[in-house]
């Protein structure tokens, strides 16, 4: 049995970022994470974190504006004003703990201009972002001295007299099943990509923390908001950043038209995100496509800038789909990218289920609403990670630990046990493929209802298949192939949150674009969508208001 | 096209004794990495098969392993790529110099526990400003490029000095060391290069250059682990036989024109150190045997002043 003040499930930037806020308060921390930390998937965010900073003559209002007209007006106007306020701060300490930033002439930080917002308030660091501010955290952890539990994989949320109170777990390693006392539990594991194919998101984005949470009765908020980035390559789903059309890079059709001109006169390329892939696959439909892709064209930025702001993109575009940028342009599509929907927090990671709080990706707070601004995520992830580590080690400072012991892992004990004596021929990664298939064909750009009722009455026939699935490898050590079935399980949910969310929505907004109901429908559809699982299998959805303090929603346009 | 892939296997909980290689049958196309083939197989083929790979863009840095005896990140080798050069065959092991958990899943612990030896974080030693630190935008950019580093352990599995010595730091440590001691921000060059001056530090590399082969994200630890030297012989920690044996070398070439071989150790360890110049009585001996020995009156090549010239200009450019 192991014990803690303050448990972070997820060591990437949120949930790093929240074990070092609540250590500095002063409690004892526990940080546990399927990989090691420096492996988690915020080290992919390669362009930049978002920060108003008003002594440049940039106001943090400016900021939300652009943050919730984004968000087609479904982000909670309450808690994107705290983001946009804290931006600075954020960024300002992560450069003072050591993050390497490009500099502007005058020796501070320097910004590049990024979709759907009309300043150049973008900071980053080539375009490895995420990267350099994920090592950046993780040393910090390393001074601070918090316990971090690398490759350790968290089975089920405990809950005691309606509080959460701690996790099952098991030790990659040797297979060995743990209980850790917690008196509070922040959950920050990130996304859920995969249960789209392709995704650009990691293959360690299976959504364990929206199940874990889902499983345990905390509602998910928004779950049909379901980001497509507008450039990714075709061979493997990788992404190649907005950085790219944030440093002057253009978006061409097969006649090599500049064909935003008619979606987004006045902000082009850098419209909102899911303005820019509906454009896209509009013209992919429409026949103006070269094999399914249309085309990032950087060559007019010249050698120099691309080595120097987007080298690890060019590499990518060599490595995976055989073009340098500099010499060609690179076909490109939409691909599943981000969840702005997730464990529905408040702006300090409270969830509904006391003890449990959530931030980053795997939250919804909600601040990205029906589309995420790019460079917003590396903002949602320090300010709300930070912010639920400080609350949650408030919180625990003067509680007593509830009575659980090593008995409450026999459920899962059982259950893995039940999955390892099964026989048969059932693979966990033909139904994972189908899984992903079937979301990315029903529930990507474009969406209606009958295709949404078809992805779920065959998630409905995989859930069945999974529960015939067999694990291979039977031995303790190192069981991958028990790690993806167990992860597949959260899919599963996932993709059942997902789609029971966008059935609902009877609307077009953001991402969630319905070709049956075109329009965005403010009378009746201007609130968040809540799903929440009721006994075994049932589920419950209800409404919720969004948040409006002083933008009212407007016509959309960029 | 069908490619067979032979993929190192070692399970622990199984009765076979110590590892042994697997082929599968498995039919790619020519944008499939290593990746994308180990994926198959556990996907299609064999569940059983555990690796570590999450990103598939060489950017978490999961998946570095040997692939035809050479450390590579798995998710970036192109399999038609490796088949080009090689005898038209892939085989996949662990990386090396790290402990076998399972299959290609090794133990990272004491990677990490250098890391952590070198104290990675900036360590600053004034007052922290109000807003950002002021920074050169090409100095932060300089430093990028190690912190392109992902930490994959690709160097480390084929240094050839951690083959031999387990208390070298290794390249990825000292990549990282370098990190913070050419950061303006850090006030804790001197510390810091005091601890790399020791017995496992920045002198125990041999500059065989695989680390700079095989790191997939051209971070050339080996060069960050020369800037260290000369910044710890300008900082005064001159007394290693690493920092003595550079000197000799550059003053014998200065008076000479060229290297002074018999000079040079006598130099490095002093010519009383009786321990040391009792461990090179074999070499000499041997270099006799096989007509190596250096002249033993050594004379200064004609148009030596050419020489003293450039160590001139080079110290005036200083």
């Amino acid at each position: 049995m192991f014990e803690h003040d303050v448990l972070v499930i997820g060591a990437g930037l949120a949930g790093m970022r929240s074990g070092l806020a609540a250590v500095n308060r002063g409690v004892n921390v526990g940080v546990i994470s399927k990989v090691h930390p420096v492996r988690s998937h915020s080290n992919a965010a390669q362009g930049g974190i978002n920060a108003a900073l008003t002594d440049r003559g940039d106001p943090w209002q400016d900021h939300a504006y652009d943050t919730i007209k984004g968000s087609d007006y479904l982000a909670d106007q309450d808690a994107v004003a705290v983001m946009c306020q804290e931006a600075g701060q954020e960024v300002i300490g992560m450069e003072n703990m050591g993050t390497i930033f490009n500099r502007d002439d005058s020796g501070r930080l320097g910004t590049r201009k990024f979709g759907g917002q009309r300043e150049a308030r973008t900071f980053f660091v080539a375009d490895f972002t995420g990267q350099a501010l994920l090592h950046v955290l993780y040393e910090q952890v390393l001074k601070a001295g918090v316990r971090v539990y690398e490759e350790w994989f968290v089975l089920s949320l405990i809950v005691r007299d309606g509080q959460c109170c701690g996790a099952v777990v098991m030790e990659i390693r040797t297979g060995d099943i743990h209980v850790i006392r917690a008196k509070s539990v922040v959950m920050a594991t990130g996304g859920l990509g995969r249960v789209f194919e392709p995704s650009t998101n990691a293959l360690i984005c299976t959504g364990d923390g929206m199940a874990l949470a889902y499983q345990v009765g905390a509602p998910l908020m928004d779950m049909e908001m379901v980001q497509y980035h507008p450039t990714t390559l075709k061979s493997n789903g990788a992404l190649m950043s907005e950085a790219a059309r944030g440093e002057g890079g253009f978006l061409i059709n097969s006649t090599g038209e500049r064909f935003m001109e008619r979606y987004a006169p006045n902000m082009m390329e850098l419209a909102s995100r899911d303005v820019v892939s509906r454009a896209e696959q509009t013209e992919i439909n429409e026949g103006r496509d070269v094999n399914g892709c249309v085309f990032l064209d950087c060559r007019h930025l010249g050698p120099k800038r691309i080595e120097d702001r987007l080298s690890q993109i060019r590499q990518l575009g060599i490595d995976f789909a055989n073009v340098d940028m500099v010499e060609a342009p690179v076909p490109i599509r939409p691909g599943m990218h981000y969840q702005m929907g997730g464990i529905k927090a408040d702006v300090d990671g409270l969830t509904s289920l006391p003890g449990l709080y959530a931030a980053g990706e795997v939250a919804c707070v909600s601040v990205h609403g029906g589309n995420r601004l790019g460079a917003n995520s590396l903002l949602d992830t320090l300010v709300f990670g930070r912010r639920s580590g400080e609350h949650a080690a408030e919180r625990s400072r003067d509680m007593v630990h509830q009575s659980i012991d090593d008995n409450d892992s026999e459920t899962d004990r059982k259950s893995i046990q039940g999955m390892l004596d099964r026989e048969g021929r059932e693979l966990f990664g033909k139904i994972r493929f189908e899984l992903g298939q079937t979301m990315n064909t029903n529930l990507a750009v474009f969406r209606n209802h009958s295709g949404m009722e078809k992805a779920s009455s065959e998630v409905d026939r995989l859930r069945d298949r999974f529960s015939k699935v067999v694990v291979a490898d039977k031995g303790k050590t190192f069981n991958t192939n028990l790690l993806f079935t167990l992860e597949l399980g959260f899919m599963l949910d996932c993709a059942e949150a997902i789609i029971s969310s966008a059935l609902e929505r009877k609307e077009s907004r953001g991402a969630h674009t319905r070709t049956d109901m075109p329009e965005r429908d403010d009378k009746n559809w201007l609130k968040h969508i809540l799903v929440n699982r009721i006994g075994d299998g049932d589920r419950e959805i209800q409404h919720l208001p969004v948040v409006i303090t002083e933008w009212a929603p407007q016509v959309r346009s960029y | 096209m069908d490619v067979t892939i032979s993929v190192s296997r070692y399970n622990p909980d199984s009765n076979l004794p110590g590892s042994y290689f697997q082929d599968y049958q498995i039919e790619v196309d020519d944008s499939s990495t290593v990746l994308d083939a180990l994926i198959k197989v556990r996907e299609e083929i064999d569940g059983s098969l555990a690796l570590r790979c999450s990103c598939r863009s060489a950017i978490c840095g999961s998946c570095a392993m040997r692939i035809n005896g050479q450390a590579r990140l798995a998710c970036n080798t192109k399999i038609t790529d490796i088949l080009k050069r090689g005898s038209g065959s892939v085989s996949v092991e662990p990386a090396g110099n790290m402990t076998v958990v399972k299959d290609l899943v090794v133990d990272f612990s004491p990677f990490w526990t250098k890391v952590r030896q070198i104290e990675p974080w900036l360590q600053p030693n004034r007052p922290p400003p109000e807003q950002e630190y002021i920074a050169d935008d090409d100095d932060m950019l300089h430093l990028a490029g190690v912190m392109d580093c992902i930490m994959c352990g690709a160097c480390v599995s084929d240094c050839t000095v951690l083959n031999v010595d387990k208390n070298f730091l290794g390249p990825a440590a000292l990549a990282k060391a370098y990190r913070f001691v050419a950061d303006p921000r850090d006030d804790a060059d001197v510390i810091r290069l005091g601890d790399l001056n020791k017995y496992g530090g920045i002198w125990d590399c041999t500059r065989c250059m695989q680390c700079v082969e095989v790191c997939p994200k051209d971070v050339d630890p080996m060069s960050r682990i020369m800037a260290l030297r000369d910044k710890a012989m300008e900082e005064g920690y001159t007394k290693t036989y690493g920092a003595r044996h550079a000197k000799a070398f550059s003053d014998l070439v200065e008076h000479s024109g060229w290297l002074n071989e018999l000079q040079l150790p006598i130099r490095t360890f002093g010519l009383f150190n009786v321990k040391q110049m009792f461990k090179l009585f074999p070499v000499g001996i041997r270099s006799i045997i096989n007509g190596k020995l250096p002249p033993i009156v050594h004379r200064s090549i004609t148009g030596v002043e050419n020489v003293r010239r450039i160590f001139e200009r080079v110290r005036d450019k200083r």
